[in-house]
């Protein structure tokens, strides 16, 4: 049976999010099985770059003003100075022949990656379903990790 | 080293390499050899993790220039 590793993706930054594209590609290639789980600000990776739902509420929507989310837009974890940090590693990236953020997510996609949501962030930022990308199979929650990171030995949080 | 088919993953860094050898290799028959070109450094430890993990024999790296030639027989 093909080993299983889990990743959950509770950052919203560009660069993490890239380690984890990049573990996750780099898994399937060694033919095993990979589910990432978004949750928290890594919800921000797999949202579509406008928001399609209402949002609720004053303090979701200052939220989601402020967060608005969508793999083009995160931000570098250290040095983003306003977003220029972020667009001079895309830069680099595209100089080296690397494949972007959203290359990668649509690459893990097709590749078999499997990506699940967690809906009581979701719940809790006003985000639904129709606010998330396609690639995006499942919603669940904590016991749904828990029940595939038992069966797997690379469990990582990023 | 004479191979059955030839895979280019010149200027691609990890895990592209890998990524696409897993998908070029389907286009081998079992016992054919596939070449990887690369000049990714880490190739050097990561195609030989790839194969143990894969089930696929790793036979060389022939290394000339800044280039690696890595040589991979298709097991399953």
């Amino acid at each position: 049976m093909a080993e299983k590793v889990t990743i959950i993706v509770f950052s919203g930054n560009l660069d993490k999010a890239l380690a984890a594209f990049s573990l996750a590609i780099g898994a399937v290639a060694m033919e095993m099985k990979v589910t990432i789980f978004f949750t928290f600000w890594g919800l921000s990776v797999i949202r579509k770059d406008k928001k399609v739902s209402r949002t609720r509420g004053i303090m979701r929507k200052m939220l989601n003003l402020l967060n608005r989310g969508g793999a083009r837009r995160l931000p570098l974890s250290r040095l983003n100075m306003g977003g220029l940090g972020s667009s001079m590693m895309k830069k680099l990236m595209e100089d080296s022949k690397m494949p972007s953020l959203e290359e990668m997510i649509s690459m893990a996609q097709k590749m078999g990656v499997e990506f699940v949501a967690c809906t009581t962030t979701m719940g809790m930022m006003g985000i639904s379903r129709e606010d998330l990308i396609p690639e995006v199979g499942r919603l669940a929650g904590v016991a749904t990790y828990l029940g595939e990171a038992s069966e797997g030995k690379i469990n990582l949080f990023i | 080293m004479k191979a059955d088919a030839t895979l280019d993953c010149l200027g691609l860094y990890c895990p592209m390499p890998i990524a696409k050898t897993r998908e070029k290799i389907k286009d081998l028959r079992i016992g054919e050899v596939l070449e990887i070109i690369s000049d990714d450094e880490g190739i050097k430890e990561d195609m030989p993790a790839w194969c143990k993990n894969t089930g696929n024999e790793f036979l060389r790296i022939e290394e000339r220039e800044g280039e690696c030639r890595v040589y991979v027989k298709r097991l399953k």
